[in-house]
């Protein structure tokens, strides 16, 4: 299973990138793609939305399903990555390297509360039984 | 995830697990969704050659001298149109309020015997139905389901050059089977019929037989095809599903199916007093997205003459773009523009005469 242990998740599938400067890049994981299968159309927050806690904020299609991308911590975007809008399979090829969106955070240390990679690697493999 | 013990699996079921398909819960059934790429498979059946383990839909023998007269009730297309052994028919089955109860395909095979295949979902519940008809109207026949036979599709432009490498001898029948027919090879039945749009067969095999004969095609360049690209394939093609584009709620006039529904002939068969006193006021017509993101099924659609509703809506990996079937008013044609809603938007969509795709090229 690819959860690199750099990185912070959601039980709703989400990873996120605390950078240097306290910003997060979020994007949808290695697992959450190989569920929904070959990506056709993925629609990013605009830069400056202000969002609560797992408020739906963006939406990842597949050829077979829709699923919401949520919010992992209240804040706002300061970028939206029109790279994956235009070319959703890179989501397929390299899931880490596709972000989604990147925020700041309201509260920095709201990103303590998120999954570190032991712990979201237990929550699939519950959900795999 | 499901529990896979549960479900029925098809003589197959090893055969994708070893070829590390996706397996999913299909109405009961433990399926290969996809084999990797869904996208790669659809490509794969529109320029190559596909194989579908199709196994779960039921092939269906009727047997007795009524054959003839019981499908004449039972069915809303004439099977007077089948007299030479091996021609197929496509029909749906109706009930008294003109609802589709399934759409199937019919083999004639002699004046005693003829061969139906259901969906998998339905399967039980039409054999309840024909039995119960079959009893009302004191018709004697016999019914035998075929779940020793397993099914595979092969489909594609290079379908019958693989399904002849895989089989020595069956050239002969190939190189002659015209669309909607089927000729018997010792055990093994073979139609050319598909759901893909493409050219190909339907062939059925002793169960045990199959898992050889799969491997068999694939050694020939038959490449695994889930039921994701089953599913874009046949919605490019313009081919209804049951359950979704129709139902026992929906007549077959408001479903793209009037040319299944024999009305010309004085033949009085089950559904059509309540179709003859129905209205028509839906059509079933091809939508195309013009603005980005993709249709499904049940998303809302406006039209100048009201609204009306996505039966059936994907990607299409054939025009890179999104398509649908929708039923709406009647008086929308082709060309004119709708919305459809997505989650909050409003989305613009053209409305299109199907099919989209057939034999590898775009229509639209």
């Amino acid at each position: 299973m690819n959860i690199p242990a750099d990185l912070k998740y959601t039980p709703s599938h989400e990873w996120v990138r605390v950078e240097a400067d306290g910003t997060l890049t979020v994007g949808i994981t290695h697992h959450a793609q190989d569920l929904l299968g070959d990506m056709v159309f993925i629609e990013n927050p605009a830069a400056g939305r202000t969002l609560a806690k797992g408020e739906e904020c963006a939406v990842v299609e597949s050829v077979k399903a829709a699923s919401d991308v949520y919010a992992p911590v209240a804040g706002e975007v300061i970028a939206a990555n029109g790279d994956v809008e235009a070319s959703p399979e890179s989501v397929n090829k390299d899931a880490y390297r596709a972000w989604m969106f990147k925020m700041k955070p309201a509260n920095a240390g709201d990103v303590a509360a998120l999954l570190d990679a032991a712990a979201y690697q237990k929550l699939v493999e519950s959900e795999a039984h | 995830m499901s529990d896979s013990a549960a479900l029925k699996k098809t003589p197959l079921n090893a055969t994708h697990r070893e070829l590390g398909a996706k397996m999913v819960d299909f109405g009961g059934w433990d399926m290969p969704v996809n084999y990797g790429s869904q996208i790669e498979e659809h490509h794969a059946v529109r320029s190559g050659c596909g194989l579908f383990d199709v196994s779960h839909m039921l092939p269906l023998d009727i047997k007795g001298a009524n054959v003839r007269a019981f499908l004449r009730r039972l069915v809303a297309n004439n099977v007077d149109k089948l007299q030479i052994s091996g021609k197929a028919l496509y029909s749906c089955m109706l009930n008294e309020a003109g609802g589709v109860i399934d759409d199937l395909i019919i083999y004639f095979m002699d004046e005693t015997w003829f061969r139906l295949v259901v969906n998998a979902g339905t399967a039980e519940k039409d054999l309840a139905w024909m039995e119960k008809m079959n009893a009302d109207w004191g018709m004697g026949l016999t019914l035998t389901p075929r779940r020793d036979l397993a099914m595979i599709a092969i489909q594609g432009p290079n379908a019958t050059q693989a399904l002849n490498e895989a089989l020595p001898g069956v050239d002969q029948i190939t190189a002659n089977l015209k669309p909607f027919n089927a000729a018997a090879m010792g055990e093994m039945f073979i139609a050319r019929t598909g759901y893909t749009g493409e050219d190909g067969f339907e062939v059925m095999v002793l169960a045990k037989s199959a898992p050889f004969f799969w491997k068999a095609l694939m050694e020939a360049g038959g490449k695994p095809i889930g039921l994701g690209a089953r599913d874009t394939l046949r919605l490019e093609a313009g081919m209804n599903l049951y359950g979704q584009d129709m139902d026992e709620t929906t007549s077959p006039l408001e479903s793209g199916l009037a040319w299944t529904v024999d009305l010309k002939t004085e033949r009085d068969f089950v559904g059509r007093a309540a179709l003859e006193k129905s209205e028509v006021t839906k059509q079933l017509a091809g939508l195309i997205l013009l603005d980005k993101g993709v249709l499904r099924g049940h998303q809302k659609v406006h039209t100048k003459n009201g609204d009306g509703e996505i039966t059936s809506g994907t990607f299409s990996p054939t025009m890179q773009q999104s398509i649908a079937l929708a039923r709406i008013p009647l008086g929308i044609a082709p060309g004119e523009e709708v919305e459809v809603e997505i989650r909050d938007k409003k989305l613009k969509a053209k409305v299109v005469k199907y099919p989209f795709v057939r034999n590898g090229k775009v229509l639209i």
